[in-house]
C-alpha cells in the first residue's frame, strides 16, 4: 500500500497555489489535511500526477465576516470543534463535528477539504447543505461563490473546476427563533454514517414554521434535501414531524451495501429525520 | 507420568506464582523498543517484496507477462507459479485429499487475493509499481461461494482431481444414539449458520527470507508462532531436510490470536523468492492483503438434533456439520472441525452423540486458527440448541442448563466422544454468575421493559474451555485403518531451558513464541520461585530459532497452552537446575541435598540460615571448577525439560479422542436491549465467571478475559469476512471490516471460581479463548430472547436485527 | 515555493524526538516509512496504512497525526514526536507507568500510537471522564486488551495528575 509516484508542489501563498492549479489544471490534486486523499493514494485508488500541498499557504482563519461565519481553506476540524466562536455562531457545525472521523483525524483534516471531497456519506456536506452555506471558489480567473445546493454535484464530485480551490466556506450565522439539530447512525462511533440527518428550523414569531431545511446524508450520491415546503406556515407538531419523516424515507432512492439494504436506509432516514426535527423544534423554541 | 511435587524443602514462603505482578515485557513495548518482525534487520542487502494477487475468485491463468516489470529500475526478480512448481511441492495436510496446495497459484486461482507472482525490488514502493506492470491474462470461471452451493451435486468442483466440492466426510457415533432418540419425549432440531471472521491482529504478517547458497539452507525470520509441526510441513514443501530450514521468530509478535500460524505458506513463498532473486527479501503484508488473503475461521452450517426428556434432560445429540475451509484444505485444517471433537457435549452430561462431518471447498480465503478455534462454531450450535430445548419444553433455560450441567462428583468426566475433563465445579461457577448478574433483578428489568413494549432479552451460556491441544486430535479425521498405518500422534509437548551463567545470571529460553500474553513474566515468576532468585534479575528469551531453541512439534502459542503445558516445562527445567544447585550446595555445606533451601539468592541449610552459599558461587563452581563438583554432577548450568501430559493419548480404536489437556469452564450471562428504530443491540451488562484452575498471574488472566471478550463482541455484533455472490471481497479495508473500538465495548464483570487442575503440575488451565467462544452465542441467545425468534444469524448488525424486527411486525400485521 | 518532480528527491530537515534529521526523500515517501527506515523510530508501527488503526500515530508540530496519511516531505522543517518522546525504560512517564500497572498492553503493537494520542488528550483535557477517554480511544484499534484496561490507565494518569 504505497502511493504511485507524483510531483510535489508546496506553494507558500494562496496566489502561488492558484498559479499551480491554473498551470496543471488537469493532473493536479490539492492536498490539505490529506485524511481521505492520502489513504486513497496509498491504495492507488487516487493517483494524481501532481500534488499541490496547500498546508503552508496560511489561510487558517475562521471568524465572522459580515453576515457569515467564514472558514478558510486550511482550518482544521479539531480547531473548529474546540472553538467557542463556532459553537455560538454555527451551532449545527459544532454539533456535527465530533461525528466526523476521530480526534486523531480531525486534528489534521480540514473542513474545506471534507466539503471539496464530497463523500456522499460524510457529515459536513450535509451540514453545509442544511445551513445553506456558500462556497467561495477561488482561481486565477477570480472568485465565485456557489451555494451548497449547487456545489455538491454527485459522489466525490463538486462544482469546483480543476483550477479552483475551495478558498472559504461561508456559513450563515445563528439566527433568532431558529433551531438546529444533527443526528447520524453508524455501526461504530466515528465511522462514515450509514445515514445522517440535519435540520434547520426557523419559526415565525407566532411559532409557525417560517423555513425548514431537512437534509439527509448517506442515502444518495449527494446531500438529499427533503421537500419540506408543506410544513411552512404551520406549527411543527408531532403529526407534521411524523409526516415529514415518513416522506424523507419515501422520497429517497438509496443504495444497498454491506451496512444495510435500501429499505434499512429508508428506515434510518425516517428515524433520524424524526429525531432531528424534534430536536430542532425544541431548540428553536428555546431560542424564541 | 505426572511427576510428584518436590518434597517441600523449606518452610512455606509467599509464592510468586499467583501474584498480580506487572510485566517484564512492558518497559520496552511502552517506549517503542519492542522488536517486531519489521524491526529486525538480519541480512545485509535485503530487498523488498510485493505480492501480485488474483482479482478473480476463480479463473485459469492463461499467461503472465512480466517483461514490463523487469524494465523498471530497481526490480530484481519476478517469481511466478512456475518457479514455485520447480522449487517446491504441495503442502502436506492431515486429511486424504487430492488437492494440491502450493504457496502460489500455478495454473488456476481459487480465491480473490491468491498469490500469483512476487516482485523483488529495491524498495516496497518500486515493488508495487512493478506489480502494476505485470500483465496477467485470466480465463474467468464461475465461482462457488456459499456452503449450500458447494453441497449442490452439480456444483463445479474447484479442484477437478477431487471431483466434488465436498472434500472430506466422516461419521462418528458414541453411546446408544438410536436408543436415546427412540426413548426421547421430544426431539428438538435446529439449523444454524456461523459466519467467517478473523482476528486481524494490528501487526500484519511479515517474513524476511534468505537462501544461504553456501550451506544450501533457507534462513527465514517471520512472525510465525507455531504450531511448530508446521515447520515439517514447510521443510517438506521446500524439499529440504528440517535442518536446512532455519526459522527465527522475533522476540515480539504484534498479536495473532491464531491467525499468524498461517504466515507459513508465505514463509515458503518468500524463501523461494529469495532463492530465485539471489538476495535476501523482506515482505511485510499490508492490510488489504491481510483482509483478503491471510486467514480466518470457517463458516459452518450445522443441523443439530437433541433427544430430550420432558424434564429437560438431554439424552443424545446428533450433529450434521459442514465446515467451509475456503479454496484449499490448508494444514492444520480440518482442525477447526476436530478441535472440539471430544468436547462437543460441552458442559453437559450427554451420554450419546452422533457426529457427521463434511468439509467443503469454495472460492474464498482458506481458513485456520482463530481465537477460540472451532469453539465459537461448536457452542453456537450447542447453546442455541439448549435455549431451543427450553423454549420447546416451556421450561426456564436455567432449569435445562442445571438439569444437564456436570456435577462435582462427575469429575474426572469422560465425555462420550473422548475428552477427559479434569476438574470443575460448574454449578458453583454458574451460581456465582447469577449472583454477579443479579439475575432475578435482570429478569424483572427485562419483563418491565417488555411490558413497556421494549425489546429486552437475557442470554445464558455455559461452556467448557479446552486448552493444550492433543497433537493427535486432527488424525481423528482419518479413518482408523489409515491412522494405524501412519505414525501415531499424541501429547502436547513443550520445552524450556533454564541456564545460569558463570556470574550467576539466570536466563530462561522459551519455545512458546508469545504474542503479548506475558509468557516472559510468568516464566520469570516460576523460575524465581523455584530457584529462590530475584524475579527482576531473570532474563527470559522469547526469541525462537529452530536450530538452537528447545522446541517440539507442539511448540508455539495457540490453544491457550502456555498456562497448562509450557508453564510445567519451565517449572521442570527450573527444578532440574534447582536440583543441581542443591547438589553442589549440599557438597559445599556438607549437608543432605534435601536440607538445602534455595531462597534470596542463596542456598542455605534448613534450620540454620547462617550456613549458606550464594547461588552465584554455586553457578561459578559449575562453570569454573568442575573438579570440585560432587560425584555425578556435570559441569555447567544449562537444563532443558520437555513436558507433555500422559492423559493425551492417541485416538483410540473407537474414534474417541481426548482433544485437549485440560478443560476450564465459563458461565456467562448477558442482558441486551434493542433499539426498535434502528435495530442496534445494546449489551447493557455482561457477566463472565471463569474457572481457569490456578491463576499464575491474575493480572494477566483478567487481561486475557477482556481480550477474548472483545473478540467475542466482534464476532457477535460486527465482524464478517463477507463475500458477494460473485466471490468478491466485500470487507476489504478496516473501514469495511468492523472491529469494535473503545466506544463499542460493553461493560464486563469478571468473576473467578477456580478449581485447580489435578492434571497439570501448577494446577493451571488455559484462559485466553473462552469468551471468544462463548460471547457470540450468549449475545445471540439474548437477542433471540429479546426478539422472540428462533433463528438469529451473526453478526447481529443493526441492519440484520432491524430486518428481523420488520419481519416480525409484518407477520403480526 | 517548493517543487519536486516525481523522480527527484528533495532535501528535508526535521527533528524527530529532538534529534535533527536531514535526508533526501522522494515526494511519495510516507512519513511513516521515513520515520521507521530513515530515523530508526521503531515506536511507529504500520498497521493499516489507510488511517484507521492508529498504530502509526505521532505528533507533528504539536498535532496528533496518522503518519501513514502524511508524506515525509510535508514535515520538512517541523518537529516530530513519537512515543520515544514520552519516557524511557528507566524513567517511564506517569501515563506509561499507568499502562503497566493496569496491564493496558499485551502485544504492544498498537500501544505507542495510543500513548501518543492519550498523552495529547491529557495535555488538552482538564477533566477527562470515561466517556471522553473512550471517544479519544475510538481512533485506535487494539485487538488484545478489550480496551477496558487502557481506559482505566488513562483515567489513572489523569487522576494522578490532579493529586
Amino acid at each position: 500500500m504505497k502511493p504511485a509516484p507524483f510531483a510535489y508542489h508546496r506553494p507558500e501563498s494562496r496566489d502561488e497555489a492558484l498559479d499551480l492549479l491554473a498551470e496543471h489544471a488537469d493532473g493536479a490534486k490539492v492536498l490539505a489535511g490529506g485524511q481521505s486523499l492520502v489513504a486513497a493514494m496509498n491504495m492507488r485508488l487516487a493517483r494524481p500526477a501532481r500534488v499541490v500541498d496547500i498546508n503552508r499557504i496560511g489561510e487558517d482563519t475562521f471568524a465572522q465576516d459580515g453576515d457569515a461565519f467564514a472558514v478558510s481553506a486550511l482550518v482544521r476540524q479539531s480547531d473548529l470543534e474546540r472553538s467557542p466562536a463556532v459553537r455560538d455562531a454555527v451551532p449545527l457545525l459544532h454539533e456535527a463535528l465530533p461525528f466526523v472521523g476521530h480526534a486523531q483525524t480531525r486534528s489534521r483534516a480540514t473542513l474545506c477539504g471534507s466539503l471539496a471531497h464530497a463523500d456522499p456519506s460524510a457529515e459536513l456536506p450535509v451540514v453545509a447543505t442544511a445551513l445553506g452555506a456558500r462556497m467561495e471558489c477561488g482561481s486565477r480567473r477570480g472568485t465565485r461563490t456557489v451555494a451548497a445546493d449547487e456545489f455538491f454535484v454527485s459522489s466525490f464530485t463538486t462544482a469546483l473546476e480543476p483550477d479552483e480551490l475551495l478558498a472559504r466556506a461561508l456559513f450563515p450565522l445563528r439566527a433568532a427563533r431558529t433551531g438546529y439539530a444533527f443526528a447520524e447512525f453508524a455501526e461504530r462511533h466515528g465511522d462514515y454514517a450509514i445515514a445522517s440527518a440535519a435540520a434547520v428550523l426557523r419559526l415565525r414569531e407566532d411559532g409557525a414554521v417560517d423555513e425548514l431545511r431537512l437534509v439527509l446524508g448517506g442515502v444518495s450520491d449527494r446531500p438529499f434535501v427533503v421537500d419540506a415546503h408543506a410544513c411552512a406556515g404551520r406549527p411543527l407538531g408531532e403529526e407534521a414531524i411524523e409526516t415529514l419523516a415518513e416522506r424523507a424515507g419515501r422520497d429517497i432512492d438509496p443504495h444497498s451495501d454491506l451496512r444495510g439494504s435500501a429499505a434499512y436506509r429508508r428506515q434510518l432516514a425516517s428515524v433520524l429525520s424524526r429525531r432531528v426535527l424534534a430536536a430542532a423544534s425544541l431548540d428553536a423554541r428555546k431560542e424564541g | 507420568m505426572i511427576p510428584a511435587p518436590a518434597r517441600p524443602a523449606a518452610p512455606p514462603r509467599p509464592s510468586l506464582i499467583g501474584q498480580a505482578i506487572a510485566r517484564k515485557e512492558d518497559p520496552a513495548l511502552l517506549t517503542g523498543h519492542g522488536r517486531f518482525i519489521d524491526d529486525v534487520s538480519p541480512f545485509a542487502n535485503t530487498h523488498h517484496a510485493a505480492v501480485l494477487r488474483s482479482p478473480y475468485p476463480h479463473a485459469r491463468i492463461v499467461s503472465i507477462d512480466a517483461s514490463a516489470a523487469f524494465a523498471i529500475e530497481g526490480v530484481v526478480a519476478v517469481i511466478t507459479g512456475r518457479d514455485v512448481e520447480r522449487l517446491t511441492k504441495p503442502f502436506s495436510v492431515g486429511v486424504e485429499t487430492k488437492i494440491p496446495f502450493y504457496c502460489c497459484a500455478i495454473d488456476k486461482v481459487h480465491y480473490v487475493g491468491e498469490p500469483v507472482a512476487v516482485v523483488v525490488a529495491r524498495d516496497r514502493y518500486i515493488a508495487e509499481d512493478a506489480l502494476e506492470a505485470i500483465d496477467v491474462e485470466y480465463d474467468d470461471l464461475p465461482p462457488v461461494v456459499r456452503i449450500e452451493d458447494a453441497l449442490r451435486p452439480g456444483s463445479a468442483p474447484l479442484h477437478e482431481a477431487v471431483g466434488s466440492n465436498v472434500v472430506h466426510r466422516r461419521s462418528f457415533a458414541y453411546g446408544d444414539v438410536e436408543g436415546a432418540f427412540a426413548a426421547a419425549d421430544e426431539i428438538v432440531e435446529i439449523e444454524v449458520a456461523f459466519p467467517k471472521y478473523g482476528s486481524t491482529p494490528i501487526e500484519t504478517y511479515g517474513v524476511i527470507a534468505n537462501y544461504d547458497s553456501g550451506a544450501g539452507t533457507y534462513v527465514v525470520h517471520a512472525n510465525f508462532h507455531g504450531p511448530f509441526v508446521l515447520h515439517a510441513v514447510m521443510a517438506g514443501a521446500l524439499r529440504v531436510a528440517g535442518n536446512h530450514l532455519r526459522i527465527h521468530v522475533p522476540p515480539d509478535i504484534g498479536g495473532s490470536f491464531g491467525i499468524k500460524a498461517h504466515v507459513y505458506p508465505y514463509i515458503v513463498l518468500l524463501a523461494v523468492a529469495a532463492r530465485v532473486a539471489g538476495v535476501p527479501v523482506r515482505w511485510i503484508e499490508d492490510r488489504l492483503e491481510h483482509l483478503q488473503a491471510s486467514s480466518s475461521s470457517t463458516d459452518r452450517l450445522t443441523w443439530a438434533k437433541a433427544a430430550v426428556k420432558r424434564d429437560g434432560t438431554i439424552l443424545a445429540l446428533a450433529l450434521d456439520q459442514v465446515d467451509n475451509v475456503g479454496a484449499y484444505v490448508r494444514a492444520p485444517e480440518p482442525a477447526c472441525l476436530y478441535r472440539m471433537h471430544g468436547t462437543v457435549t460441552g458442559a453437559y452430561k450427554i451420554p450419546a452423540v452422533k457426529i457427521d462431518n463434511r468439509l467443503v471447498t469454495t472460492n474464498k480465503l482458506p481458513t485456520g486458527l482463530n481465537r477460540g478455534y472451532g469453539g465459537q462454531e461448536q457452542y453456537f450450535t450447542l447453546e442455541r440448541l439448549v435455549a431451543r430445548v427450553a423454549k420447546r419444553l416451556n421450561l426456564p433455560v436455567l432449569d435445562v442448563v442445571r438439569r444437564n450441567l456436570l456435577r462435582v462428583e462427575d469429575f474426572p468426566y469422560h465425555a462420550a466422544p473422548g475428552s477427559v475433563y479434569d476438574a470443575g465445579d460448574y454449578g458453583r461457577a454458574l451460581d456465582a454468575a447469577l449472583r454477579l448478574a443479579d439475575y432475578d433483578a435482570l429478569v424483572a428489568r427485562r419483563d418491565a421493559q417488555r411490558a413497556r413494549g421494549k425489546h429486552a432479552g437475557i442470554g445464558i451460556g455455559c461452556i467448557v474451555e479446552p486448552s493444550g491441544s492433543n497433537m493427535g486430535y486432527v488424525s481423528i479425521a482419518l479413518p482408523r485403518e489409515t491412522r494405524d498405518a501412519g505414525l501415531p500422534k499424541s501429547g502436547c509437548t513443550e520445552a524450556a531451558t533454564v541456564a545460569i551463567d558463570p556470574l550467576g545470571a539466570v536466563t530462561v529460553r522459551l519455545g512458546t513464541t508469545p504474542q503479548g500474553q506475558g509468557h516472559q513474566t510468568v516464566a520469570a515468576q516460576i523460575v524465581a520461585q523455584e530457584l529462590g532468585v530475584a524475579f527482576d534479575a531473570i532474563e527470559v528469551i522469547a526469541e525462537m530459532d529452530t536450530q538452537t531453541s528447545p522446541w517440539s512439534i507442539a511448540s508455539g502459542s495457540y490453544s491457550s497452552r502456555f498456562a497448562p503445558v509450557a508453564s510445567a516445562a519451565i517449572q521442570q527445567a527450573a527444578r532440574k537446575v534447582a536440583a543441581k544447585l542443591r547438589a553442589i550446595a549440599a557438597h559445599e555445606l556438607e549437608i543432605a541435598r534435601e536440607d538445602v533451601v534455595l531462597a534470596d539468592g542463596k542456598a542455605s541449610a534448613l534450620g540454620d540460615p547462617s550456613r549458606s552459599v550464594p547461588i552465584k558461587r554455586l553457578a561459578g563452581l559449575a562453570h569454573w571448577h568442575p573438579t570440585a563438583l560432587p560425584p555425578g554432577i556435570d559441569p555447567g548450568v544449562y537444563e532443558t525439560a520437555f513436558f507433555s501430559l500422559p492423559i493425551l493419548e492417541a485416538p483410540d480404536e473407537n474414534d474417541k479422542v481426548n482433544s485437549s489437556a485440560v478443560y476450564g469452564f465459563i458461565a456467562d450471562i448477558c442482558y441486551v436491549e434493542i433499539d426498535a428504530d434502528t435495530g442496534r443491540v445494546h449489551v447493557e451488562s455482561y457477566v463472565t465467571v471463569h474457572d481457569c484452575g490456578t491463576m499464575l498471574n491474575p493480572l494477566l488472566v483478567d487481561g486475557q478475559i477482556h481480550g477474548g471478550f472483545a473478540h467475542g463482541i466482534g464476532g457477535a455484533l460486527f465482524e464478517e469476512m463477507a463475500y458477494g455472490d460473485d466471490g468478491t471481497v466485500l470487507a476489504g479495508t478496516l473501514a469495511d471490516y468492523l472491529i469494535p473500538t473503545a466506544t463499542e465495548m460493553p461493560p464486563l464483570t469478571i468473576g473467578h471460581e477456580n478449581v485447580p487442575s489435578p492434571f497439570t503440575p501448577l494446577g493451571a488451565k488455559g484462559v485466553g479463548e473462552g469468551n471468544a467462544m462463548s460471547v457470540p452465542v450468549v449475545i445471540a441467545n439474548a437477542v433471540a430472547d429479546a426478539l422472540g425468534v428462533d433463528d438469529v444469524t451473526l453478526p447481529l448488525t443493526p441492519a440484520r436485527v432491524w430486518a428481523i424486527l420488520r419481519t416480525n411486525a409484518e407477520a403480526r400485521a | 515555493m517548493t517543487s519536486c518532480e516525481s523522480d527527484e528527491r528533495h532535501a528535508v530537515e526535521m527533528t524527530v524526538d529532538g534529534r535533527r534529521i536531514r535526508r533526501y526523500v522522494s515526494p511519495r515517501l510516507l512519513l511513516l516509512d521515513f520515520l521507521r527506515t530513515e530515523c530508526g523510530a521503531t515506536g511507529v508501527h504500520a498497521g493499516c496504512e489507510h488511517g484507521v488503526c492508529g498504530a502509526c500515530t505521532v505528533k507533528v508540530d504539536g498535532r496528533v497525526t496518522r503518519s501513514c496519511l502524511m508524506f515525509a516531505i510535508q514535515a520538512d522543517g517541523g518537529a516530530v514526536e513519537t512515543v520515544a518522546s514520552l519516557g524511557t525504560r528507566d524513567a517511564l512517564s506517569p501515563l506509561q507507568e499507568a499502562f503497566r500497572a493496569r496491564h493496558a498492553l499485551q502485544c504492544g503493537f498498537c500501544t505507542p500510537g495510543i500513548l501518543v494520542s492519550a498523552q495529547a488528550f491529557l495535555d488538552s483535557e482538564e477533566h477527562p471522564d470515561e466517556r471522553s477517554v473512550r471517544e479519544m480511544l475510538s481512533g485506535h484499534l487494539c485487538r488484545c486488551t478489550g480496551y477496558a484496561p487502557i481506559v482505566a490507565a488513562v483515567l489513572d494518569a489523569a487522576a494522578q495528575r490532579e493529586r
